[in-house]
């Protein structure tokens, strides 16, 4: 265990090496050359007066917002005797959980290509490449033979592997049941206790504004909202990412939503990130991959167009097919405790030097994959803005949902066991009788809802399925 | 951390219970791990390192040879918590060191170490260390042992790049006004609210402080 210095400068090492070499950087020091020649500018006190210079021009806000996300998304530092694998994951059992269903998703995948007789990945023809690029806004409108592949594998595969889940040195013998946990992952991981819960989401507390609570038509808007959206607006001009992260505790007015969530998520629309955008086009144009027929069936299955709700089908298409081929998410594999799947050239399996990430992201989709993106289409109608806040969301959040990890914000722990123990909290008294003459507990609690939450909307006819809408 | 090791024997662990160890189904809670080094040799301790499974609490004793060869056990480190939740996973499988600074007596001319791991959950089948490895001091001389960190202030500008910290004058000064301006806003919290503002004071605090490294970093 290290003490608080030794841990701040470590920090503060590791950030400096991974934003040295980016665009960020090296837009930084041009500025900082540049500004030499303006009056302003004196020798005697040229450190101080370049930074001021970068303070006025908003570079150094940039600065703290990139050295913010960094913080958000690389893991604390840890002993120096600390192997990576250590690093993505701390607990040998979920290691291997995850190495095991790793194994199981690549082979079902396998299987599907050499039964299909399907490579894994072909160069289009020069009339597909010119057919796909005239209809690529409307892809939505291609109706493809899928009826011979299948999803790798759905959620509900997912839940069984995480209810499966045992530690081998955990007691699970008869005496030990009274202990045993009430929801459907028996994993003891540390889940916040009530007190803690009202720490940490303190803005939820009755004295506390709420948008969704405080802004209805009942409520004078003087009392909350007013004011809410006024100080919303300035901290969009000051493009501060932890001040917007801190706002958005209280709700994000709908109309400065989009706005918000890609300053917290420091998601820019730079030049450099359009062009990253169209060449990435570009590989979808050249090449065709077969997770591209995997996320073609997983769009039609889950979240195509619906006349009265959704119309954004060719959106999920331009983010879905230009994200498997984005080699930027492998960087993401450093804190997650997966491991990219690899492929061998033909010919050359075993042999390392041979190998190759497929699908070029490490991630390979799965059935619901789409519903990731589908909320965020309502909130951005410019494909490449959509693609970096939907990457951005993924590389922090999204990949968590499907991963096997002991981390506090995986899906072991929180939200799930957080909202069972919430539950068993609330319905001590029922839980108890429940169990005492059923012997079992099930909770309706599905892992498969957490997807489904971010997407999916009611139907109004009477009688209809309602499912969680977001 | 250092990478020099010492030689040890590292002996099987004991088990402390109370009443008949092969009668009694209770698991025990304590275990006594004793590591000795090659007869006749002693150590000056920089580091001791190892790798936690799932000990809640250790304590360390050190047997040390004092004058005229009388060796005496002594505690130099009480109940460290490796376990914050000794029912949950977190910190089972870390790994952790002990720094010559963090023990309570100087751990020189050492002939053996004691590990005394405490594990007061029974939702555990077993607990141990492993990969237990003593790190001994750089310096030679002992009386002129100094620690690592109070000879590297006196060589500024031999900072390796891990090391690199900006003027202290202006981080001090952009911190002061940042303490400064946390010091007006406590002044005009309730009561309740005081505790979570200090540990957001001190967030931000940390925060300033890594933003004005890295920007006098890109900038130097």
């Amino acid at each position: 265990m290290m003490d608080e210095g030794t841990e701040l400068s470590l920090t503060i090492a590791q950030i400096v090496q991974r934003l040295k070499g980016t665009n960020l950087h090296s837009q930084i020091e041009r500025q900082a050359k540049e500004c030499l020649h303006r009056p302003e500018i004196k020798l005697e006190s040229l450190k101080d007066d370049v930074r001021h210079f970068l303070k006025a021009s908003g570079w150094e806000k940039k600065l703290q917002n990139a050295v913010y996300r960094e913080l958000h998304v690389q893991p604390p530092p840890c002993h120096p005797a600390t192997p990576p694998e250590h690093t993505k994951e701390p607990l040998a059992y979920m290691r291997k959980a995850q190495a095991s269903w790793e194994k199981r998703i690549l082979k079902s995948l396998n299987s599907m290509c050499t039964e299909l007789g399907v490579p894994l990945a072909r160069k289009r023809p020069a009339i597909e490449q010119k057919e796909l690029t005239n209809k690529w806004n409307e892809m939505g409108t291609d109706e493809p033979d899928l009826s011979r592949f299948r999803p790798v594998y759905a959620p509900k595969d997912f839940l069984e592997v995480l209810i499966s889940l045992r530690n081998p040195n955990h007691d699970s013998s008869e005496e030990a049941s009274s202990k045993s946990y009430w929801g459907l992952v028996q994993v003891p991981l540390q889940v916040r206790d009530i007190p803690q819960m009202r720490e940490a989401y303190s803005e939820l507390c009755l004295t506390s504004g709420q948008l969704g609570i405080d802004d209805l038509t009942h409520v004078p808007p003087d009392l909350f909202e007013s004011e809410h959206i006024r100080i919303g607006k300035k901290v969009l001009s000051e493009q501060d990412s932890a001040a917007a992260q801190q706002y958005s505790r209280q709700g994000c007015p709908t109309g400065l939503r989009a706005d918000l969530w890609s300053l917290i998520l420091n998601s820019t629309n730079s030049p450099e990130d359009v062009l990253h955008y169209n060449q990435l086009k570009a590989g979808v144009i050249h090449h065709d991959l077969l997770v591209d027929k995997l996320i073609y069936k997983d769009v039609k299955l889950t979240a195509s167009n619906d006349d009265y709700y959704f119309v954004f089908e060719d959106y999920l298409y331009q983010v879905l097919l230009c994200f498997s081929r984005d080699t930027a998410v492998l960087d993401h594999f450093s804190y997650n405790s997966a491991t990219p799947p690899k492929s061998y050239i033909q010919g050359r399996v075993g042999e390392e030097e041979f190998a190759v990430v497929y699908p070029p992201n490490g991630v390979i989709p799965f059935h619901g994959f789409s519903m990731y993106v589908a909320p965020l289409c309502f909130l951005y109608n410019e494909p490449s803005k959509l693609y970096a806040v939907f990457r951005e969301m993924y590389v922090r959040y999204f990949f968590r949902l499907h991963s096997i990890s002991s981390s506090a914000s995986g899906l072991s722990s929180d939200p799930c066991n957080t909202m069972m123990r919430l539950l068993v909290i609330m319905l001590k008294h029922e839980v108890t009788g429940l169990r005492s003459r059923a012997g079992v507990v099930t909770p309706g609690l599905r892992v498969a809802r957490t997807v489904r939450r971010t997407a999916g909307f009611p139907k109004t006819d009477i009688g209809g399925e309602e499912r969680l809408r977001n | 951390m250092s990478v020099n090791t010492v030689s040890c024997t590292v002996k099987p662990a004991i088990t402390l219970q109370l009443g008949d160890a092969k009668t009694d189904t209770s698991r025990p809670g304590v275990y006594v791990i004793d590591v000795t080094l090659p007869i006749g040799q002693t150590v000056n301790i920089q580091e001791i390192s190892f790798k936690n499974y799932y000990t809640a609490c250790l304590t360390l004793r050190l047997l040390i040879r004092g004058e005229e060869g009388a060796a005496k056990w002594a505690t130099c480190l009480r109940n460290r918590c490796l376990m914050p939740s000794p029912h949950t996973e977190e910190g089972s499988q870390d790994y952790y060191s002990v720094y010559r600074q963090q023990m309570l007596i100087e751990p020189d001319n050492v002939l053996a170490v004691r590990l005394i791991l405490r594990q007061p959950s029974s939702s555990w089948l077993n607990f141990s260390v492993e990969e237990i490895k003593i790190h001994p001091c750089i310096t030679e001389d002992p009386e002129r042992d100094i620690p690592d960190w109070l000879s590297d202030l006196t060589h500024v500008d031999q900072l390796s790049d891990l090391q690199g910290l900006p003027d202290p004058q202006t981080v001090s000064s952009s911190i002061q006004q940042m303490w400064a301006l946390t010091e007006v806003m406590q002044t005009n919290q309730t009561t309740a609210s005081v505790g979570r503002f200090d540990k957001a004071a001190s967030h931000v605090k940390d925060l300033m402080l890594i933003y004005n490294v890295v920007l006098v970093r890109f900038i130097s």
